[in-house]
């Protein structure tokens, strides 16, 4: 590839420009000083950075002008108003719902959880009564795999989103569940989600990602999770932006003290679909089980680079990414685990799986361990495979036509994700989310 | 009431024939089996007539009431009545037995016609019970982890369930102890009737014990070369394999 001609200002930021920031600042005036310096700081962050390159090692493999942010802009609140409600009934606890960076609905969180002190409410209302709360974590740790320009552009718009808190003791059975949608034209979103587990607390979140329309959005969003001691965290991601839209989420999960994060992505939308995950087990006992479950089809484009760091001893993590491909889709799964130096008895696992539903399709797996201490077990392995015909003969053997077989044996070959999640109705729910797909 | 017609059948895997003319007709209602050391052709004659891709039917026919079945998909040729118990059923990771047989069920039905699940689990919870099948079992996936005693009362199950006019059942007492061989016998009696031919493949006499047939063929390098009744088993057991070799070779001569 010949090298890209150098861009101008104009070119780096697109339709962000100084006065598109300037603009949108205006529209959050009344944030604290200490969040809009942060969003100036990042806005300068943004500008100044250059597109990735091919020379990036973090961007290996990756369509580079495919992330261009040209033809996208802040979205309008007025093509908000298109989404006024959110199907799937698996938000028991409490339920937000945002369209265009704003709140459109929710369903107030249960009220003997809201009398013990769980917070489930949007960022901006979150500051009036818990301001030193949301200063302390919104954004607090930075995520690592490479995408500072698009988590730079992030921080820059980013307005409101879904704040979760859980004050230590408290344990919620049912799923609280936040829906962000994008609607119109070029719409750009900017999704956030943070969540605070305090101590000896359990509790099960789910996002959303959706677009109200057909049209090409762009989503930078991200998602924050702060487990104290022996805090249980399930979080899901389920994205089925249009086929069109250019889609970046970036993941920072924080595991104290024997605490245990289960985070799931499910990515089956978007036309390229960037997605970074960084776990810190910064105490021992701590446990991340990274998971993710990808169906590619068409011509659509999934990234996923993901960051294990152990820097207490005893501390273990367990990853797990599974793509399905079909037509010409790609799928890049690039993973690095870190083991510091007094990171003894880490326990690290690494597994990247794809099943080729077709010839077309190209996956590419890029494995690392970087490991300091001596006494660890950290393993770390990536396989492509086809659909096995013997276990094809073997449901056809029962009458079971050739097409559905092999939906089968694809939801089988997910199912092992699946399983980790301990509430059924969010195993169906996302069953049959991803069951979509396979309609279209 | 139907028949399957095998008429002189040939299989091929890659270049080397294994089933060398091989004919043989099934009514429903009744059990043949077949008797023959390894690596005569028995499964291969089985997997063909299920149409595995590997095996290649290079002449002959298959015929179900009259039609044949050997430009047909697995699937249809399951779904026209044709079913095989697997000597070796494969494990099939993430696809629970609930899942696997209401798809096979379902399969069945017409267009746009729904199926009953109440009904459904129903007949699935009785047939296990038939089969002393712990009911868990239905959200395990299929085979998976399964002992050898397990997999084969699976295989039956799946047979129960789907009431297939003719089963093709390879080697299902290998493997099984005498109380997993007398469960499966019992599971594979009570479904035998007028509206079931079945096709025992055996390498032991201890099966036709169990399961008592009709007609006991024998078969030799890839096709049959004596047929007679279920004495025919107990001379052959008698007798051991080596006296039917000695038969062909003076008749031969």
């Amino acid at each position: 590839m010949s090298a890209s001609p150098a861009l101008s200002a104009a070119t780096l930021t697109a339709a962000f420009t100084p006065e598109a920031f300037a603009a949108h600042l205006a529209t959050v005036a009344h944030l604290p000083v200490w969040w809009l310096d942060r969003k100036r700081e990042a806005y300068a962050k943004f500008a100044a950075l250059p597109y990735p390159a091919r020379t990036d090692e973090a961007w290996r493999f990756a369509n580079l002008p495919g992330v261009r942010l040209d033809g996208f802009a802040v979205a309008s609140a007025e093509a908000a108003d298109q989404v006024r409600h959110a199907p799937i009934g698996i938000s028991k606890a409490g339920k937000l719902v945002f369209s265009n960076n704003r709140l459109v609905t929710s369903r107030p969180l249960v009220a003997d959880l809201a009398a013990r002190g769980v917070i489930f409410d949007t960022l901006q209302n979150a500051l009036v009564n818990h301001g030193a709360l949301v200063k302390k974590h919104l954004l607090a740790h930075p995520v690592r795999p490479g995408s500072e320009k698009f988590n730079a552009l992030h921080t820059a718009f980013l307005s409101d989103g879904a704040f979760v808190y859980i004050p230590k003791g408290v344990e919620i059975a049912e799923p609280l569940g936040v829906f962000h949608y994008a609607g119109g034209a070029g719409a750009a979103v900017f999704p956030h989600t943070l969540i605070v587990a305090e101590e000896n607390t359990k509790a099960t979140v789910v996002d959303f990602f959706r677009s109200a329309d057909s049209e090409a959005h762009l989503a930078c969003g991200q998602n924050d999770i702060y487990a104290a001691h022996n805090a249980q965290i399930t979080y899901v991601a389920a994205q089925t932006w249009s086929p069109t839209t250019l889609s970046f989420q970036f993941n920072s999960t924080v595991a104290r003290r024997d605490a245990r994060v289960v985070s799931l992505n499910v990515h089956l939308g978007s036309r390229q679909a960037r997605h970074e995950s960084h776990s810190q087990l910064q105490a021992p006992g701590a446990h991340s089980e990274m998971l993710a479950l990808t169906v590619a089809s068409g011509t659509q484009e999934f990234d996923q680079r993901t960051l294990q760091t152990h820097q207490a001893p005893h501390t273990s993590s367990n990853l797990l990414y599974k793509n399905a491909l079909l037509d010409q889709a790609r799928t890049i799964f690039s993973g690095l685990i870190v083991v510091d130096a007094d990171a003894q008895k880490t326990d690290a696992y690494q597994s990247n799986r794809n099943l080729m539903l077709s010839d077309a399709a190209e996956a590419n797996s890029l494995p690392g361990l970087e490991i300091q201490a001596n006494d660890v077990r950290c393993t770390h392995g990536a396989t492509s495979s086809r659909i096995d015909p013997e276990l094809e003969f073997y449901l056809q053997a029962r009458g079971i036509r050739k097409a559905q077989a092999d939906e089968l044996l694809v939801f089988g070959f997910f199912e092992e994700v699946l399983a980790k999640l301990a509430h059924d109705g969010l195993r169906d729910a996302l069953r049959d989310m991803i069951k979509t797909k396979f309609k279209s | 009431m139907s028949q399957l017609e095998i008429k002189n059948l040939h299989v091929a895997i890659g270049e080397k024939e294994i089933v060398k003319g091989f004919s043989l007709t099934i009514r429903q209602g009744e059990v043949h089996a077949i008797m023959g050391p390894n690596g005569t052709g028995k499964s291969t004659l089985s997997k063909a007539i299920a149409g595995h891709p590997d095996y290649t039917i290079t002449s002959g026919e298959v015929l179900l009431d009259g039609q044949s079945i050997l430009s047909l998909e697995p699937d249809a040729r399951a779904r026209a009545g044709l079913f095989l118990a697997f000597q070796y059923p494969s494990e099939v990771p993430g696809v629970s037995i609930a899942n696997f047989l209401r798809a096979a069920v379902q399969a069945r039905m017409a267009e746009g016609e729904e199926l009953d699940a109440t009904a459904y689990y129903k007949r699935l919870y009785s047939k296990m019970d038939l089969l002393k099948i712990d009911r868990k079992f239905t959200s395990r996936a299929i085979n998976d982890g399964f002992s050898g005693g397990e997999k084969k009362r699976c295989e039956i199950l799946q047979m129960a369930m789907l009431e297939p006019k003719f089963a093709l059942m390879d080697e299902t007492d290998s493997g099984l102890d005498i109380d997993a061989l007398r469960i499966v016998a019992d599971g594979v009696n009570a479904m035998r009737g007028t509206n079931l031919g079945m096709l025992l493949i055996t390498h032991y006499q201890r099966l036709l014990d169990y399961i008592v047939p009709d007609y006991v063929h024998v078969m030799w390098d890839g096709r049959i070369v004596k047929s007679g009744d279920k004495s025919l088993a107990l001379e052959l057991e008698a007798k051991g394999y080596d006296w039917v070799k000695t038969e062909l070779a003076a008749a031969n001569a």
